[in-house]
């Protein structure tokens, strides 16, 4: 099973594999959510949700069902 | 003769767009609506030459020309509308030098409209700060246009801006990216259906779900059977646009945009790491709210008062000056007192909007958003929710507008039935007139008594504002999908400029719109106050001195008793007497219950109505309060303002929709009678029922 952002932790980064177009906001796509992309998670609200995320370089804030459709790979730093 | 050039000013919110318009326009500018919506439409004219002028107009901020709001489909409509007389001979998108890469998605998607596009960066005063450099003449020739790297916090390359605009011919309109190449065999089809359209232009009808009112449609009438594919293969085809897009940006930027990291300041992760704090953040803004309300009850005490007795010396001396007759009465007993009761709120109403201003533009406003989002959600809420519920207690007019950019139409919903519970600045006057007759003066260690009464009404509007949000939550049975984009903006100091504009703008719109109601309404009452019909009316003089013949009265006091006479027998007393038993029962009596039902028109009416109609026939120099407090009810004697009535008029005007502009909006905005028209209803017999309760457990 692949990871979704949705289990990203803090200060964690990762690159977007795929988008399940559908359950995406064109919006979101166009701010930057987009396969390749780099993502951060940069903080969470209490109770983990809405994540505050960097992604491609934008800061934006989305709901944690909104992050479960948005496929990543984590990087990890050596 | 004097040319025109069209510029329509485009970008992503949080960009500084704003600053730009200002920066060219200065004080030449007029806020409007657009024709038929409420969405704000700013222009402005600026001096570029001899003899060139450039018509500036401030589009909504949009992040894409894809629209999922009214305000962005402003912008997409007129781009669309080669008709429009305000169709742009240049667009100019600004973009911040943070941010270039994702503003400039919006600037390829207006190129390919093949529309002349001026490229601003702005913000260039942060670049050595993010160690961010940039290679103009580069980016000028990748992107095939003209660039200007402007500051408008250091008012810099504003001229160099304003020539690129002189010389908009010069600009190439070359497209980006080739739509074609997305799905060659779709568009070229569609390419020989409308050979001489412009295939972006095609796509973009095709896509958009919004309504486009104007556009010349007939032009693509046939565009809908066109529509062979699915929702969810043009959102895929949209996706592997923007993919395109991202690829020609990033193919520029990778030359023309240098990035040094270790450079960098990160003033955004501190800052963020307190304000957003989970304990820490909440207590910050709660702080603010609290420095917000002390600023509007004792700060701006000292103008008002000076405000309040200039018009009471106004108002007598105006009747000194003056030849006596109906018109002298007119000007001083029923149009003086009427504006006075608004124009003594300004320094109030200016503090809000203040307040707001700077809350807005330092980007603090989204991290409350991000804060609240998951509490505002179990009531059915957004976080965007809190925006609008913070706007309310300015006005709930924009309160409600703000509410275009909450995804979800359910939360949406909720959060326009809602705001008008919150404290708006026309229930101030109100709140304010009666705390300062039944709230003892004193202390509770720095805040007064009278502030944290102020501050508790403000805390009661909002919780009722959550509460019932809870109640349709669970009543309400919408299915809408749940979306929620924020973004997170750069923290900025805010421009002394922009938010001095927004608050002299705000607050005449406020003053005047209110004004010229109130103007209306206070002469309608002097004149129903001064004239009536009847025996009781007409011998007033005659009646009362008979009344009185055996008491031994001073010509003052028998002035004060004829005149009291007088107007409880005019037109408005008769009126006024008719709907007591429904009113007395709350504590108040006919004068409060003239000035409550001339509130439906506008809240703030209620101090301006009861300074009419305690004037009339009244000879002394005495400011509204004074008057007020003199009162004496008529049938539990005391006076009329006393804690029970007093917190019961509170209590009324916190619950009850007085407004005739909101349930106006309510209506565009939902589109349907059956919102408004419950608002009234459940809001006005709740706030009955609270001050009736509240009155007969306290008198």
């Amino acid at each position: 099973m692949q990871d979704t952002l949705a289990q990203l932790k803090r200060g964690e980064n990762a690159v977007i594999t795929d988008v399940s177009s559908n359950q995406i906001p064109l919006k979101l796509l166009e701010m930057g959510c987009l396969p390749g992309n780099p993502v951060q998670l940069v903080q969470l609200a209490p109770f983990q949700d809405p994540m505050y995320l960097n992604i491609n370089g934008s800061h934006l804030a989305i709901r944690r069902e909104t992050a479960a459709h948005i496929l990543i790979e984590k990087v990890t730093h050596e | 003769m004097s040319k025109q050039i069209n510029v329509a000013l485009i970008g992503n919110p949080n960009t500084g767009k704003t600053s730009v318009f200002n920066a060219l326009t200065g004080l030449n500018q007029k806020v409007g609506n657009y024709p038929g919506i409420t969405v704000e439409k700013k222009e402005g004219v600026c001096k570029l030459s001899r003899g060139v002028k450039a018509h500036i107009i401030d589009l909504p901020g949009t992040y894409s020309l894809n629209a999922s709001s009214l305000d962005e489909n402003v912008v997409i409509e007129l781009l669309l509308n080669q008709n429009d007389k305000d169709f742009p001979d240049i667009a100019v998108v600004v973009t911040d030098v943070e941010n270039l890469k994702r503003n400039l998605l919006l600037f390829t998607q207006i190129k390919d409209l093949q529309i002349p596009t001026l490229l601003v960066i702005n913000m260039a005063d942060r670049m050595k700060y993010k160690g961010i450099s940039l290679d103009i003449d580069y980016l000028e020739e990748q992107l095939e246009t003209k660039i200007a790297l402007i500051s408008t916090r250091k008012n810099e390359g504003i001229d160099h801006l304003k020539s690129l605009i002189t010389s908009y011919k010069d600009i190439s309109i070359k497209p980006c990216i080739d739509i074609k190449s997305i799905e060659p065999k779709y568009f070229e089809n569609l390419q020989k259906v409308f050979p001489n359209q412009l295939l972006y232009k095609l796509w973009l009808v095709i896509t958009q779900d919004v309504n486009f009112g104007k556009t010349n449609r007939k032009d693509f009438d046939a565009v809908e059977d066109f529509k062979t594919k699915s929702a969810s293969d043009l959102k895929r085809l949209q996706q592997k646009e923007t993919i395109k897009r991202y690829q020609f940006i990033n193919n520029a930027l990778k030359l023309g945009q240098q990035i040094d990291t270790s450079q960098a300041k990160d003033l955004r992760s501190k800052l963020d790491r307190v304000l957003m704090h989970k304990v820490w953040g909440y207590v910050i803004f709660f702080l603010i709210l609290l420095l917000i309300f002390q600023a509007i009850y004792d700060w701006a005490s000292i103008p008002m008062d000076l405000i309040d007795s200039a018009f009471a010396t106004l108002s007598e001396w105006t009747e000194n000056v003056l030849p006596p007759g109906a018109f002298t009465d007119l000007l001083s007993e029923g149009i003086i007192p009427g504006l006075g009761g608004i124009v003594i709120f300004i320094p109030q109403i200016a503090f809000l909007f203040l307040f707001i201003a700077v809350l807005e533009e330092s980007g603090y406003m989204s991290r409350v958003v991000f804060l609240m989002d998951r509490v505002m959600r179990r009531f059915g809420l957004s976080g965007k929710s809190v925006v609008p519920l913070i706007s309310g207690t300015a006005c709930a007019i924009p309160a409600i507008m703000a509410t275009r950019n909450i995804e979800n139409w359910k939360e949406r919903l909720i959060t326009i039935l809602v705001t008008p519970f919150t404290t708006c600045s026309a229930r101030l006057p109100v709140y304010l007139i009666i705390i300062s007759l039944v709230i003892p003066e004193g202390r509770f260690f720095v805040l007064s008594y009278q502030a944290l009464t102020l501050m508790l009404l403000y805390l009661i509007g909002f919780g009722t504002a959550v509460l019932s949000a809870y109640v349709l939550n669970k009543l309400l049975k919408i299915k809408s999908k749940s979306f929620f984009v924020v973004e997170m903006p750069n923290y900025k100091l805010p421009l002394f400029k922009n938010v001095a504009f927004t608050v002299i703008e705000k607050t005449k719109a406020f003053v005047f719109g209110a004004g010229k109601i109130i103007l209306a309404i206070s002469i309608i009452l002097w004149f129903l106050a001064s004239y009536g019909i009847g025996e009781n009316f007409n011998n007033a003089e005659q009646i009362i001195k008979t009344e009185y013949a055996s008491e031994n009265l001073n010509e003052n006091e028998l002035q004060n008793k004829i005149a009291s006479h007088k107007l409880e027998y005019s037109f408005i007393g008769v009126v006024g007497r008719s709907i007591e038993p429904i009113i007395r029962p709350l504590g108040y009596d006919w004068k409060i219950g003239i000035a409550i039902v001339s509130s439906f028109a506008a809240r703030e009416v209620f101090v301006g109505t009861l300074a009419t109609i305690y004037s009339v026939g009244s000879d002394d120099e005495e400011t509204i309060k004074n008057r007020m407090a003199g009162e004496v009810n008529p049938f539990f004697g005391g006076a009329l303002f006393n804690f029970a009535s007093g917190i019961s008029l509170l209590l009324f005007y916190a619950f009850a929709m007085q407004c005739m502009s909101t349930l106006a909006i309510v209506k565009k905005e939902t589109n349907s009678w059956k919102w408004p028209v419950l608002q009234l209803v459940i809001m006005t017999i709740f706030a009955y029922l609270i001050a009736l309760l509240a009155f007969q457990l306290l008198k």
